[in-house]
């Protein structure tokens, strides 16, 4: 624990890449197997099932620190962070613990689930005497779950890599899909020989940067593949062994959740990997995103929502061919097997090749992505002919190039403290905009501004608040902002009767006041455009 | 009783019977200063008191015509009905806490305070007061700074770290009362030490009221950038992101507050490393502070209010909030407008 805990304030006290790096290599260069594949674990961002409610833990804390309930409440909305609410709240530490990370994940915290009441605060009370500052801080982050510090993906894979002297592409293979934290899946995990690749192992997404130059500066368009833009969930099919795989890009496994790809996936051909989105489909067109959502959101797939809400695998890469990982091929030929093995589906419901934006000229490609929103796709994706199929996010093969967003001005009416490393500001925000005279609110957005300008707007929260709720605070309505979001549609669960999709602050309007922001017609208006 | 003894007007904190303001925000005819710093000593007003120590800081910010008049900590002022008498506040050099007198009872004002040593100005003195006016600035119990010697190994290791890989080291810090606390404290033998002109005209002032402080240098635009790749910078936050940086080359900047004690205040000043040095006293010292006062009504301004009269009417104390307009919460802000004046 106590390297572990090093590591923690290691990554926490700097800003610098290299500084970061540094400290993730000297740690899985010398920390127990054991210990580091619980370290990856974390640092990866899985977690472990939350163990321990949000009330327990306010009124255990509070105990242990000497404090009234309120008081304890009252510092947690000033830090925002459960857990280092809790390290500095606690009495000072008279012990460090010597015991390894893997003993307190597997021997106390993973067991803390099956306790009673009173058990699981006696472990947890010990636990907080027998740590010191650090220790304490890095436990409660595993207890909350919120085990956040400003690493990347990519940067713990690169820190793996030059600690087991592998190639970056390797390692980040090896972390894809299914893996059990343990002694055996770290040595595995840096071992020099290729192992035992598990059979429902996916590889890794490779990105696109969104594309901010005219298509021009891309050369000629005979280079480029272009396809739709799909607003879905990016997903990888795998047929292994007689076994099917799907694996969401959050390396979810949804094989259970999508029995239409499931089953049709068995025709696929043995030793097969396929890159796509998953899409509610429904007679040769896409749906909504929000209908996905809704059906995502069952717990239970009954035969009405499956009839209302099918789905189906547009396909638009192969990784893997007859056993053969064919990455390295260009995309043209890539792009052949696909088809190829598609069409052997035949007449394929479920599983079907994205089709592409046929187009003779950037101009009339640009032509063809005005009518994106009429198709309910995001925008065109450049891919270009000869590239490979990379690993991560990318600058150059591939591109995605998405319609501007809808726009409309609108008044903040509630702020809210944020949370992470803008805790103690104001930085989520309910924005609302006109009906009948009265301001409706419509979308809470949190992203967008400068640091400066959050700072600016907590000032303003701060000395014009009307009413506080909790930590929620509802402000005179003066600031306008322009509020760009992605879809837009019909909802009975928001008062306002409209749901926006990635709504975000694209800028400040000092010169607009509040009376000059849009109304709620002009949304509704928007909803008929689109379909 | 008769009248309270200071009433909240809308130019400050008043004083009928002595007919004086403490720390006003608008122009009054005497004004009684606490310290120099912005929210405290505003500028306009036809006379001013300040502590002795404090005179020259103060005439710093007030300008060279400002009236104003010395009082030793200690010494005692009748004034009209009252009387008046400054003690050691421990916040910055020259800061006090106000005593008022009226036919025995005494109301205490601190100003603003802490209990952590400070070889740059006289420590805090408890005063025994029937009504103490306290600031809350750090008034929640996750407030409870670390040691001084451990701030202090932090930033030297800081600047060591830096020097290695040959990077400035700069220090972000309040330019009044701050950074000379840094500066007394610094090991004078890892490198030369610099500071931005806000800082440099501060010290000057500390000399010349007999602080002694490491020799340092002004950062002026003749001065070659291999200059900084060994030094430490003493800078006020508002030069943080002013083109000022752009001569000291590459650097590593820290950011020294009570508030880098919160993770995510720390991250918002995107600076590589916070370190947890207040002026202000902690959860602990606010209450050892208001225990030994004897005080039996306290009245809380100054950031925390709401919290800290609740927890003190749960110990049995009278206690209620004062509405200043001392800028507690936003002290950050206030440090930052104040050095962009001294620029
Ligand atoms: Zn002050
Ligand atoms: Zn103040």
């Amino acid at each position: 624990m106590r390297a572990f805990a090093t590591l923690y304030s290691r990554l926490d006290s700097t800003t610098k890449t290299n500084r970061k790096l540094g400290a993730l290599r000297d740690y899985f260069s010398t920390a127990a197997p054991a210990d580091a594949a619980w370290a990856v674990h974390f640092l990866v961002g899985r977690t472990l099932k939350r163990l321990i409610n949000s009330r327990e833990l306010q009124t255990w804390g509070a105990a242990a620190a000497g404090i009234p309930d309120w008081l304890f409440l009252e510092c947690y909305s000033a830090v925002g962070d459960m857990a280092e609410t809790l390290a500095l709240l606690l009495p000072p530490p008279a012990e460090s613990t010597p015991l390894p990370l893997h003993y307190w994940v597997e021997a106390v915290l993973a067991r803390l689930g099956s306790l009673a009441e009173d058990e699981k605060r006696a472990a947890l009370v010990n636990a907080w005497q027998s740590m010191d500052r650090e220790q304490r801080l890095v436990w409660n982050k595993l207890i909350t779950g919120g085990f956040r510090v400003g690493v990347s993906h990519k940067l713990v894979v690169r820190a793996l890599a030059e600690a087991g002297g592998l190639p970056a592409a390797t390692v980040a293979h090896r972390l894809m899909g299914d893996w059990t934290p343990s002694a055996e899946f770290f040595q595995q995990l840096l071992a020099k020989e290729g192992g035992t690749a598990e059979v429902s192992r996916p590889y890794p997404f490779f990105l696109a940067y969104p594309l901010e130059d005219p298509p021009e500066s891309l050369g000629s368009i005979t280079d480029w593949q272009c396809e739709w833009k799909w607003d879905g969930i990016r997903a990888q099919l795998l047929r292994r062994q007689g076994k099917t795989y799907l694996w969401s890009r959050g390396e979810e496994l949804v094989t259970e959740r999508f029995p239409e790809i499931s089953e049709e996936a068995e025709r696929l051909p043995e030793g097969t990997a396929l890159d796509g989105e998953i899409l509610a489909w429904k007679d040769g067109a896409v749906l909504p995103f929000a209908l996905l959502q809704q059906r995502i959101g069952r717990k239970k797939l009954g035969p009405k929502i499956l009839d209302d809400v099918p789905v189906a695998l547009l396909t638009f890469d192969i990784l893997e061919k007859e056993g053969q990982d064919v990455r390295a091929m260009p995309l043209s030929e890539r792009r052949k097997y696909l088809a190829e093995i598609l069409e052997r589906l035949f007449l394929p419901r479920h599983i079907l090749l994205s089709p592409m934006v046929e187009a003779a000229s950037w101009e009339a490609l640009a032509a063809a992505r005005e009518g994106s929103r009429t198709r309910n796709v995001e925008g065109v994706m450049l891919k270009r002919l000869d590239s490979p199929y990379g690993v991560g996010r990318q600058r150059g093969p591939w591109w995605k190039w998405k319609i501007n967003p809808h726009t409309v001005d609108a008044v903040l009416i509630y702020a809210q403290l944020g949370h992470g490393r803008r805790a103690s500001l104001h930085t989520d925000y309910t924005f609302g905009v006109w009906h009948d005279g009265e301001l409706v609110p419509f979308a809470k957005a949190y992203s967008g501004l400068t640091d400066e300008e959050i700072r600016e707007v907590d000032r303003f929260v701060r000395n014009h608040t009307l009413e506080r709720f909790g930590p929620v605070r509802r402000v005179e309505p003066t600031l306008v902002f322009e509020i760009a979001f992605e879809g837009i549609q019909k909802s009975t669960r928001h008062k306002s009767g409209i749901a926006v999709r990635f709504p975000r602050m694209a800028r400040w309007r000092h010169d607009k006041k509040a009376e000059e922001a849009d109304t709620l017609e002009r949304l509704k208006g928007m909803i008929q455009e689109t379909h | 009783m008769s009248a309270p003894l200071l009433t909240l007007t809308d130019a400050g904190l008043y004083c009928p019977d002595g007919d004086f303001f403490i720390d006003p925000w608008q122009p009054v005819s005497r004004a009684v200063i606490t310290h120099a710093h912005a929210d405290h000593a505003r500028p306009g007003s036809a006379s001013y008191l300040s502590a002795q120590d404090g005179v020259s800081v103060l005439r710093h910010r007030l300008g060279p015509y400002a009236q104003i008049d010395a009082l030793p900590y200690g010494d005692t002022q009748q004034i009209i009905g009252v009387r008046l008498s400054l003690h050691p506040a421990g916040h910055i050099l020259g800061s006090a806490q106000v005593r008022v007198e009226r036919g025995g009872e005494v109301w205490v004002v601190s100003g603003d305070y802490k209990t952590a040593p400070d070889p740059t100005c006289r420590p805090f003195e408890p005063i025994r007061c029937h009504t103490f006016v306290t600031e809350s600035t750090f008034g929640l119990p996750i407030y409870r700074w670390p040691a001084e010697q451990e701030i202090f190994e932090q930033i030297h290791a800081f600047w060591r770290e830096n020097q290695e890989v040959g990077l400035a080291t700069v220090i972000f810090a309040y330019s009044l009362g701050k950074a000379q606390r840094i500066l007394a404290g610094l090991d004078t033998s890892i490198g030369p030490i610099y500071c931005h002109g806000a800082v440099d005209s501060m010290n000057q002032r500390y000399r010349e009221t007999g602080i002694s402080l490491p020799p340092t240098t002004l950062v002026t635009e003749e001065t070659h950038k291999d200059a900084f790749c060994r030094a430490l910078i003493l800078a006020p936050p508002s030069a943080q992101r002013s083109p000022w940086t752009r001569r000291l080359g590459d650097y590593a900047g820290g950011f020294v507050s009570g508030w880098m004690l919160i993770r995510g205040a720390r991250r918002r000043r995107v600076v590589e490393r916070g370190f947890v040095l207040s002026d202000h006293a902690d959860w602990p010292g606010l209450l050892s502070s208001i225990e030994a006062t004897g005080a039996q009504r306290v009245l809380v301004t100054h950031g925390h209010i709401v919290p800290m009269v609740q927890w003190l009417r749960e110990k049995g104390l009278e206690a209620h909030g004062l509405q200043t307009r001392f800028e507690g919460e936003l002290d950050e802000v206030s440090e930052e407008s104040e050095s962009k004046t001294n620029v």
